[in-house]
C-alpha cells in the first residue's frame, strides 16, 4: 500500500525583525550576527496568533487544497514546543476549526524541533496499518528565544500541516527512518519561560552527527545518493548548519534551494523542515525525488524519502496561498512592537 | 467570559455556524432558535448552517480607546462584514495596513485568539478578518 502526503497547507505570520534591529537593542553586531547566522529576518507572531491559530491556519490551507470530507479524518497530532497549554491539547481545537470531530484520535507532540515530522510518521503507521483512512501531521512553534541570547536572532514562528492517506498521494512516502540518542544540547524545563542550549555543543555532536548518521542510513537503507534527488530538506535551526549538513553529504545548493526558508523566516522550530518541504512540494514535478531529514535537539533525526506523484498534476495547489505567498507582503517591526508582540512586557491590570 | 459560554459558541466562533430558517430560508448569524419573520411557522425548521468563509468590508471604525484585553493590538479596526450569504457580521480586522482598509475590501475569516481568562484561565479563540490574498 502506497502511503504519501494527501495534502498540505502552510503558514506563516505577516511580521518580522531583522538581526540588526535585535543586536542594535543589545549593543552587538546584529548584522554581522545575521551573516553568520545566515539569516536576513525571522518571522513574528501577531499577538493575537500562537500554535493553535498558526496550526489552524496551515490545516485549514492544507483541507481547501483537497476535496477530503474532514470526518474522514482519524488522528491529529500537533508536534510543537510552544504548546498555549502545558495541559489542554493544541489538537482538539484544531480538529474541531477544521469540522473534523468527534470521531478521531488527538495528541500534542513534542520533541524540540521534530515534533511534526514525529507526527507524519505517526499517521503513516495508523494509514498503513489501515486504522484509519486519513491524519494530519502538523508542525508548528511560535518559538522563544531569552531577550539578549543568541537564540533571540533566530527563533521565529510558523507552521505546515500534512494530510497523510493511502489514495490519491501527491507524493508517495517510499521510506521513513529516524536515528535517537540521549543528547542534552538544548532544553526547556517546564514552567521556565525560554530555552537553554549547550551553545556550540549543538553542532557536532548534536545536529550534525544526527541529521548526517539519519541521512547516510537512508542512503544505504533505498541504495541511492545525493544525485538521486531533485531536492533535499534539513532541519534549519539557521541559514550556516543545513547549507554545511548539505555540502558535506553531497547536495548542491540548487537541490537545497526551495527547501531552505530559515534565511527568510528565521526558525519556525517544530515548523522548520514541514514549511520547508511545502515549499518543494509548492515547486514539485511529477517523478521528482525529495530528500528529507528532521532534527529534534534532546536529540533525534527523522529521514524521508519521497517521490513526487503524478497525482500533483491535478492537485488544487492554488486553492491556497504557497509559502512563497507568505514571504511577501511582511511588516517589519522595530524592537519596542517586537517587544510587545512577544510579551516580553509586563503589562499592569492584565 | 465563563468557559461553558465560550464552548456552546465554539461551532460560530470557529467555524461561523449560524442557522437557516428551513421555511422561509433567510440565513441567521449568531444561530437563533427561532426566526423572527416566520415565528411559529419556523419553530423545528432551524437548522445549523455554515456561513461562507468570504466577504467584503460593509463598513468600519479605527479603535484608538480599547478595552484593556485589546490594548496591546490598538489602534485596529472592526468591521462589519458582509458575507457571501448576505449576513452581516461585525469583526475585527487583522494583518491589515489601516489606511488601506475601504469599504468593499474583499476579507476572509481566519482563527485569532479574542481574549483570555488570565494567565491560569482559559485562551478564547473565535473568528477574525485579513484581507483576502
Amino acid at each position: 500500500m502506497d502511503v504519501g502526503i494527501v495534502s498540505y497547507g502552510a503558514y506563516v505570520p505577516r511580521y518580522r525583525i531583522t538581526p540588526a534591529e535585535i543586536g542594535r537593542i543589545w549593543g552587538i553586531d546584529g548584522d554581522a550576527m545575521g551573516k553568520g547566522l545566515l539569516i536576513h529576518m525571522k518571522s513574528v507572531p501577531s499577538p493575537d496568533e500562537d500554535v493553535i491559530t498558526i496550526a489552524t491556519e496551515a490545516a485549514r490551507n492544507m483541507m481547501s487544497r483537497c476535496d477530503v470530507d474532514p470526518h474522514d479524518i482519524g488522528a491529529i497530532y500537533v508536534g510543537s514546543e510552544s504548546h498555549p497549554y502545558a495541559v489542554k491539547p493544541s489538537g482538539t481545537v484544531v480538529a474541531e476549526a477544521i469540522c473534523a470531530t468527534p470521531n478521531l484520535t488527538a495528541a500534542d507532540l513534542e520533541f524540540a524541533c521534530k515534533a511534526g515530522t514525529a507526527g507524519i510518521q505517526m499517521c503513516m503507521g495508523l494509514v498503513g496499518s489501515g486504522m484509519i483512512k486519513y491524519g494530519v501531521a502538523i508542525g508548528a512553534d511560535t518559538s522563544q528565544g531569552a531577550p539578549g541570547d543568541a537564540l533571540e536572532y533566530s527563533a521565529s514562528a510558523g507552521g505546515a500541516a500534512y494530510l497523510i492517506g493511502s489514495g490519491n498521494v501527491i507524493a508517495r512516502i517510499n521510506k521513513t527512518l529516524s536515528f535517537t540518542t540521549d543528547t542534552p544540547d538544548f532544553w526547556r524545563r517546564e514552567g521556565s519561560p525560554y530555552p537553554s542550549h549547550g551553545g556550540r555543543f549543538t553542532g557536532e555532536p548534536a545536529y550534525f552527527k544526527h541529521i548526517g548518521s539519519a541521512a547516510k542510513m537512508l542512503f544505504s537503507e533505498m541504495g541511492t545518493g545525493p544525485k538521486d534527488y531533485a531536492h533535499a530538506v534539513f532541519h534549519q535551526p539557521n541559514g550556516k548548519f543545513p547549507t554545511r549538513i548539505a555540502k558535506e553529504l553531497g547536495f548542491s545548493d540548487v537541490q537545497i534551494k526551495h527547501g531552505l526558508l530559515t534565511p527568510y523566516i528565521g526558525n519556525t522550530y517544530s515548523g522548520a523542515v514541514p514549511l520547508g518541504l511545502a515549499s518543494v512540494l509548492d515547486n514539485a514535478k511529477p517523478g521528482e525525488r525529495i530528500f528529507v531529514v528532521a532534527y529534534g535537539s534532546g536529540a533525534g533525526s527523522d529521514a524521508f524519502d519521497i517521490t513526487v506523484t503524478d497525482d500533483i498534476l491535478r492537485y488544487n495547489r492554488q486553492a491556497a496561498p504557497t509559502v512563497a505567498d507568505r514571504l511577501k507582503d511582511t511588516v517589519q517591526l522595530d524592537y519596542g512592537r517586537y517587544a510587545k508582540f512577544k510579551g516580553k512586557i509586563l503589562m499592569g491590570g492584565i | 467570559m465563563s468557559v461553558a459560554r465560550h464552548w456552546r459558541e465554539t461551532p460560530g466562533r470557529y467555524n461561523l455556524v449560524g442557522t437557516r430558517c428551513g421555511s422561509c430560508g433567510k440565513v441567521y448569524f449568531p444561530r437563533r432558535s427561532l426566526c423572527p419573520e416566520c415565528r411559529r411557522a419556523s419553530l423545528g425548521k432551524m437548522e445549523s448552517y455554515k456561513l461562507k468563509d468570504e466577504g467584503t468590508v460593509f463598513t468600519y471604525s479605527v479603535i484608538h480607546e480599547a478595552p484593556i484585553e485589546n490594548s496591546i493590538l490598538k489602534p485596529y479596526a472592526v468591521a462589519m462584514v458582509m458575507t457571501g450569504d448576505g449576513v452581516l457580521i461585525t469583526a475585527q480586522l487583522v494583518d491589515v495596513d489601516i489606511d488601506k482598509i475601504h469599504i468593499g475590501m474583499p476579507v476572509r475569516a481566519v482563527l485569532r485568539k479574542i481574549g483570555e481568562d488570565g494567565r491560569e484561565g482559559i485562551v478564547n479563540y473565535g473568528y477574525k478578518f485579513t484581507p483576502k490574498s
